[in-house]
């Protein structure tokens, strides 16, 4: 049973997630101008790596669901990775798109996984 | 009220909405162990057209917003969508036996992303010009 705190919940720390995203992105592209959208490659590895270590420690319920699909849903972005990969392929970058896809994918699945790896030993 | 500040209560308002859209589908459609994540694959997807749409729209063809941008590109559409919980899912699936399902799920997502932003960006751009 889902109560209305935790749906509050879920609304507050997803609107924080946005705002976090939108000022670490915003942090990491001022610091590295380039056509590779390192500000959403930050956000989403960071994000996923957390996600990763709460599902290791075996977070559940009313708690993963505020501060796993809430805040770190929030805060990492499918839309704006697929968004900046196609806008790079349709400059003709593609040596910077598959960069940009594959490696948010790969580098996103080694990163979530150690996450996890290492929930899981400390739990 | 600033502009500063509408525009940083625009990211928390589209961002809150999105989130919790995004959680009430995982509610809606919840997917057994070795199942296909559907709840996050159409709201990854939605999002992914929605977004192209806009970004298209604002930075294209219409004169330059305050609001709309942050509203519904960075706040709604950034928070409907999620890369974490799709990590997640993927490992989850590969790690339960159903690597096959895991590779699939992965590929369609990115094929159906970047396919979709395509789309929805000539969309966009039709019928303004001329």
């Amino acid at each position: 049973m889902i109560t209305v705190l935790t749906w509050i919940g879920v609304g507050v720390f997803g609107a924080l997630g946005a705002y976090a995203r939108f000022s670490v992105a915003g942090v990491v592209t001022s610091r590295r101008p380039s056509d590779f959208p390192f500000g959403t490659f930050v956000v989403n590895l960071t994000g996923g790596s957390v996600l990763g270590l709460l599902t290791g420690l075996a977070v559940h319920g009313d708690v993963l669901l505020v501060f796993g699909t809430g805040l770190l849903g929030a805060y990492t972005t499918f839309s704006t990775w697929m968004v900046e990969a196609q806008r790079l392929g349709e400059d003709g970058d593609w040596a910077t798109m598959w960069l940009y896809l594959l490696g948010s994918m790969l580098a996103g699945l080694a990163t979530t996984g150690l996450g996890w790896i290492i929930g899981h030993a400390i739990r | 009220m600033t502009v500063a500040r509408l525009r940083v209560l625009s990211i928390l308002a589209g961002g809150a909405v999105g989130a919790l859209a995004r959680a009430g589908m995982s509610k809606a459609v919840p997917h057994g162990s070795g199942g296909w994540p559907w709840a996050t694959f159409a709201v990854n997807i939605a999002g992914v057209l929605v977004l192209a749409w806009v970004t298209t729209r604002l930075s294209e063809m219409v004169a330059p917003t305050r609001y709309w941008r942050l509203l519904i590109g960075t706040g709604f559409c950034g928070a409907l969508t999620t890369f974490s919980t799709f990590q997640v899912e993927t490992i989850t699936l590969a790690k339960g036996g159903h690597v096959g399902l895991a590779f699939g799920y992965a590929a369609a997502s990115l094929v159906a992303g970047m396919v979709l932003a395509a789309v929805a960006t000539v969309i966009a751009r039709r019928r303004r010009y001329g």
